[in-house]
């Protein structure tokens, strides 16, 4: 049977309303006699606070609270730690407001709650803290130094935690290899940076006893849990609600900030509305930033190019605490064996506390890592042996007919690193097309003889999707035949009003534009973790999926009794339920929703004409069966993966360089992607153009550059580089399909997909344009200015 | 990030809005485009606490050809210049550096006079000021002063204006018929301040040797900088290569070693500075004329 | 300024202005320093202008002064007074038709989040009256001073040169 939604290129259901201007993001939000908060933020990376004066900002006409922690009472408890794990033997996360002693530049340290966020940051400037600085863990190099000092007084050594993991038996096969290469890998710290910042507004009313909070977030049904813990209310008397927000990116999935704990404490305490909206500058040094690992690898490959083992050993900056535990490193070793077979694999990492902004998952959360090792590292084993990239890529892919592939390793939702599907020689052989290949060398070798740089570089990855736990879907028709679908999973720009809504209007016959859904309201759904890890297509969408199933099935059983006939003759289409090949044996769907529940009186046009059809009578018995599910077409249903699924791609780019600047830019970029069945093939290149983007930013535009005493040099737009339009070039986007066999629907996760391999091809372009001077990449970010020393340093080594 | 508290004036007749300078003198700051000073504000990095709004003093609002220079007024916005065709046809030097400047949203907004007053040296207007030796006409109350570029940029974000005085209008002059002239910059993306720019006019003599050479830098120094040791090599030259060659590696020096930042240390700069020198010189000596 | 004429020469902390947005006039006080962006937002519940960086670099806030594209997080909303502005809300009015550059980003998923669109429709707006016919080059670098982190901005550009030929299409059948 053809579909009609799943699988379509339908336009978005949100865009009419965003394109107008009319979407709600919570500084959009305004409550009679709301107040404005602003927090004071530490200016030192390491310092004893050795004393807070907030007298003369309390005294500031307009100012009506002024918080530190010592106001907190008991709710002045580290925030939760969202994923513990045994390896994380020294977890630390943070307080609400620093007591004592500051951990990073940026951290909370009090809070002003005043007439306007003007006036609050008027009182912010007189607040007066003395602080005694303490030496500065500024790097990694220094967190894991022999005498570092000490972030955490008792975290010895700055560890937080220590993961040896093994599949096979490396040492043997390193002895007995034919070729051993030892090398180190440099990435640096890169941040999200939605285009919306963080905010919240709390309300706390009165006579319902509920306290509201809207928060620009990816998962308020934990925060709405939390919350309720924290300030003792029953769950139900809390909402949390993530209206439409501007870019997550991950950034928003670490939750407990301790702005969202202060704010409700002091819209509780005020008995007023209170708001707090982040500005760029605290966006730097306050929302979670990513990406920092050093890499010591051993790689063994024999002569044909085959990969035999591979030795990583890793430190991953985790910031001054581990709120988010050790998922990013997880996935980083996880994701390191690719869509290679590597049956000997040696993983040893090691997480560090520094002095800087915490660190949480952001798009890519560690695979960018994994993959910037291995692929340079098949690139390496290409170059030794004077072989085609793609070809040693090809003699080391897992192939069609091996799967499911187990790994060996336990991913970060404790379940197997085993992918379930995929054809990567398939997208390579799509990306060769896209790229024209086989002619690139003569095009290359014609440039250079006129004294220009072309390079063509390779990523390809393997990124495990659609992890549990679990999430939820609820799909009720009203009587008016429209559909209200709800969902714990939240939205920042990936179109769940409308995929999802394209799975519900599939199964119930429906047009899409009559499927409302809502995400991220805990009033509406308040079972699910949130949107996170590319899992809400295919978690929440097959939750979604199986509660339409089980209103259609329901419908049709209404149906049937009514016709008197078969639920297997009965169909749902055009917002109808009908017999089949008897048409005029039709209701509508809302009159089977009507009919649905036994309490008759209903009004409206559908139930008028409901009394007026000649329709089974009652059977007897009891009006509501116990087998009918519930009165109403109504069905909730919940979806938890046996494991995650695995999505795949390949991508490439062209770029030219110019030795004399070392200034880059891309002439051609194309990206091969499997995700699995797709439910809206423009949704999903969209998530791969704008994941493209951040990884050309992360590339050779954004890095975060901290100085000696913890201070982040470029806490600006200016200075914090963000490719424009200009700087991004057009991408190709082609789609493998290998339906997932774990869920209903056979979708894998996309929302991350775009930024895995980017920095990997990246190096990998610029080796192959400056192969003349023997250059090898291995660090990222970088930019034009850094990439001109490497280049002098490769020339100079040549020389010698 | 909200603007610290201040006391604000937008006059409408220049004479006000000297005055209102001389009674506050050192505690005040002059509002044009604002794209420069607002950001400033925002940020709390600046906390004026008398800001004279002066775009409503439409007599300033002029440009105005002069025999040995174009005149532009205080209030005359970037965008305007761009657009000009009394400009595009006359000096397309200044046209060409206009463009380079941010993006249409901040071309709209800001000022040629206060590009030219804020004196970053990444940027694009004082640079071609310094390579034109042209001018800037400072009033107060009561008086005024024509200094020259040299002059005017004293370092970085720093000029010769006094406390109160206003820098009324600004001198470009014009470039010879004959010259060949260019500008152009090195930046990380598209409308960033650069990280190394130039602006070189190159007037040809009877011989077809170069006879005058005009060569200002921007992003090597805390102001721009008039290379005047390459502008010697050139003169009498025929911009051959090896005379290029020359003129880059002579170039190198206008670096300053201070001017080292997370985008470009003082040696890069230096290697920027060769590229584009052979560049600038390249494109302005293939548009002379005669 | 609508001030007392004798106190023209007087340093003041709050203005009354009169600012017509959108076609629809406003009179208001307001303390100087309140920026335009938040004016719009907050004062005349215009949110559809948003806020994204504050320091002029992002493009989320930009409106039309006058018919130009500007930035709104740059200006006072004293500056304003007796000026004209365009916000996103002004593109399609109250009509149920969307303004065809709207309409070109919704046929060619030109947003995702929404955050950055209503800064980039304007400028786009302002960018097609300039160069009615504008390359992919042109159109690049004229989106260069917006911002997006979603889309990656392949389809903003594809959405901008169906809204260009539309526009242009629509100017000749006036014509």
């Amino acid at each position: 049977m053809a579909t009609r939604w799943f699988g379509a290129p339908v336009q978005r259901l949100e865009d009419p309303r965003l394109l107008r201007g009319k979407g709600t993001y919570v500084d959009d939000i305004d409550l009679p006699g709301m107040l404005h908060a602003a927090i004071l933020r530490s200016t030192q990376a390491r310092a004893r606070i050795v004393s807070i004066d907030a007298s003369a900002a309390r005294a500031l006409p307009g100012v009506s609270l002024v918080l530190t922690a010592e106001d907190l009472g008991n709710v002045l408890e580290p925030s939760p730690l969202l994923v513990p794990h045994a390896a994380l033997t020294h977890p630390r996360t943070q307080l609400p407001l620093a007591r004592d002693e500051v951990h990073y530049v940026g951290e909370a340290v009090a809070m002003v709650v005043a007439e306007s966020r003007y006036l609050a940051e008027d009182a912010l400037d007189l607040i007066d803290v003395d602080y005694e600085p303490l030496p500065v863990v500024h790097s990694l190099d220094i967190a894991r130094a022999p005498d570092a000092p000490l972030v955490h007084a008792d975290v010895p050594g700055n560890v937080a935690a220590h993961l040896v993991q093994q599949v096979g038996n490396p040492d043997e096969v390193f002895a007995s290899a034919p070729h051993v290469i030892e090398e180190t890998f440099l990435i640096d710290r890169g941040a999200a940076m939605p285009m919306e910042c963080r905010g919240i507004v709390a309300n706390w009313d009165p006579f319902e006893e509920m306290l509201t909070c809207w928060i620009s977030t990816q998962g308020p049904i934990p925060i709405r849990n939390g919350l309720a813990a924290i300030f003792g209310l029953p769950e139900h008397k809390v909402r949390v609600v993530a209206p439409d927000v501007g870019g997550g990116f991950g950034t928003k999935i670490m939750m407990f900030y301790p702005e969202e704990i202060l704010t409700p404490f002091a819209a509780r305490k005020l008995g007023r509305p209170v708001k707090w909206i982040e500005d760029r500058r605290e966006h730097f040094i306050s929302a979670n930033q990513e990406r920092s690992q050093f890499h010591e690898v051993a790689y063994a490959f024999d002569d044909q190019g085959i990969l035999l083992a591979v030795r990583d050993r890793f430190w991953h900056d985790t910031g001054a605490y581990t709120p988010y535990g050790i998922i990013v490193p997880i996935i980083t070793a996880c994701t390191l064996p690719g869509p290679y077979r590597l049956r000997h694999y040696a993983s040893e990492f090691t997480v560090l506390y520094t002095n800087k902004v915490p660190v949480s998952p952001y798009r890519g959360a560690g695979r960018p890592h994994a993959v910037f090792v291995m692929e340079r590292i098949i690139d390496r084993i290409a170059g030794e042996l004077h072989l085609d990239r793609l070809e040693v890529r090809s003699r080391n892919f897992i192939a069609p007919d091996e799967f499911p592939w187990d790994v060996g390793l336990v991913y970060q939702d404790g379940g197997p690193t085993k992918y379930d599907s995929g054809n990567y020689q398939a997208g390579l052989e799509k990306l060769k097309g896209l790229l024209d290949y086989d002619h690139f060398r003569e095009k290359q070798e014609a440039a250079r003889q006129e004294g220009r740089y072309l390079g063509l570089g390779i990523g390809c990855y393997v990124e495990g999707t659609g992890i549990g736990p679990y999430e939820g879907a609820k799909v009720s028709v009203e009587s008016d035949g429209r559909v209200y679908a709800a969902t714990g999973v939240t939205t920042q720009g990936q179109a769940h009003a409308t995929t999802l809504a394209q799975i519900v209007a599939e199964q119930l016959g429906v047009d899409i534009h009559d499927v409302m859904v809502t995400t991220g309201d805990t009033q509406a759904f308040h079972w699910g973790v949130g949107t996170y890890a590319s899992r809400a297509a295919t978690v929440a969408g097959s939750a979604m999926y199986l509660a339409a199933v089980k209103v259609r099935e329901k419908a049709k059983q209404i149906a049937a009794e009514l016709f008197e006939a078969s639920p297997d003759d009965i169909e749902l289409a055009n917002g109808k339920v009908f017999v089949r090949d008897s048409p005029q044996k039709a209701l509508t769907l809302g009159q089977v929703a009507i009919s649905a529940n036994p309490l008759r009186y209903s009004y409206g046009e559908n139930a008028r004409k409901l009394m007026n059809m000649k329709l089974a009578g009652p059977r007897p018995g009891p009006a509501l069966p116990a087998d009918r599910g519930g009165p109403g077409l109504e069905a909730s249903e919940f979806y938890s993966p046996q494991h995650g699924s695995f999505a795949s791609g390949i991508h490439g780019a062209i770029i030219e360089v110019d030795p004399a600047t070392g200034m880059v830019r891309f002439l051609k970029y194309a990206a091969v992607h499997d995700c699995g069945r797709v439910i809206n093939p423009t949704i999903v290149e969209g998530q791969v153009h704008g994941g493209v983007a951040q990884g050309i930013g992360g590339a050779f535009f954004e890095r975060l550059v901290y100085d000696t005493e913890g201070q982040l040099m470029n806490a600006s737009f200016m200075d914090y580089l963000l490719p424009t339009a200009a700087e991004v070039p057009p991408i190709l986007v082609d789609h493998v399909e290998t339906p997932s066999p774990l869920s209903p629907l056979g979708v894998k996760g996309a929302g991350e997909a775009g930024v895995i391999p980017v920095p990997a091809l990246f190096a990998s372009a610029l080796d192959d344009a400056l192969a003349p001077f023997g250059l090898r990449i291995r660090e990222m970010p970088l930019h034009p200015c850094r990439l001109h020393e490497l280049l002098r340093e490769a020339r100079e080594r040549q020389r010698s | 990030m909200k603007p610290p508290r201040f006391q604000y004036c937008a006059p409408q007749i220049l004479d006000d809005a000297l005055a209102l300078l001389e009674r506050q003198g050192g505690e005040a700051k002059i509002l044009a485009g604002g794209q420069s000073l607002v950001p400033l504000l925002n940020m709390r990095l600046a906390a004026p606490a008398y800001l004279i709004d002066i775009n409503r003093l439409s007599e300033l609002n002029y440009i105005q050809p002069e025999d040995e220079y174009l005149a532009i007024g205080a209030t005359v916005r970037q965008s305007q210049v761009e657009r000009s065709a009394l400009v595009q046809e006359r000096h397309p030097l200044l046209i060409e550096v206009i463009r380079h400047i941010g993006h249409m949203q901040i071309r709209n907004r800001g000022t040629v006079v206060g590009s030219i007053v804020h004196a970053d040296p990444a940027a694009e207007l004082p640079t071609l000021l310094a390579c034109l030796d042209g001018s800037v006409l400072l009033q107060h109350n009561g008086g005024e002063r024509l200094l020259k570029a040299d002059a005017f940029f004293r370092g970085y974000l720093e000029t010769a204006l006094e406390p109160q005085e206003m820098a009324v209008e600004v001198h470009f002059p014009w470039v010879d018929a004959r010259a060949g002239w260019a500008f152009m910059e090195f930046a990380r993306r598209s409308g960033d301040y650069a990280l190394v720019g130039a602006a070189a006019v190159l007037t040809p003599g009877e011989d077809g040797t170069c006879r005058q050479a005009q060569l200002a830098y921007s992003g090597v120094a805390g102001a721009p900088v008039r290379a005047r040791d390459v502008e010697n090599l050139l003169v009498g030259s025929t911009l051959d290569e090896r005379t290029l060659d020359e003129a880059a590696q002579l170039a190198r020096a206008v670096v300053s070693e201070d001017m080292s930042d997370i985008h470009a240390t003082a040696e890069y700069r230096r290697v920027l500075v060769a590229e584009l020198t052979r560049r600038v010189l390249q494109r302005a000596w293939t548009r002379r004329r005669g | 300024m609508m001030q007392n004429e004798e106190e023209t020469l007087a340093f003041t902390e709050e203005c009354e202005i009169a600012v017509t947005v959108n076609g629809q006039r406003y009179e208001r006080r307001v303390p100087v320093r309140l920026l335009l962006s938040d004016f719009l937002r907050h004062d005349l519940r215009l949110t559809g202008t948003h806020v994204g960086c504050e320091h002029g670099v992002c493009g989320c806030c930009t409106v039309l002064l006058n018919g130009e594209a500007v930035r709104s997080c740059l200006m006072f909303a004293v500056q304003a007074d007796n000026l004209f502005l365009t916000t996103i809300e002004g593109m399609a009015g109250t009509q149920s038709e969307l303004h065809p550059i709207q309409q070109a980003f919704m046929e060619k998923h030109g947003l995702q989040c929404g955050f950055c669109t209503p800064g980039i429709i304007m400028s786009v707006h302002a960018l097609l009256h300039e160069h009615p016919d504008p390359s992919e080059e042109e159109i690049r670098e004229g989106l260069s001073g917006n911002i997006c982190r979603c889309t990656g901005y392949q389809n903003i550009v594809e959405a901008v040169k169906l809204a260009a030929e539309r526009l242009r299409a629509g100017r000749q059948e006036v014509e």
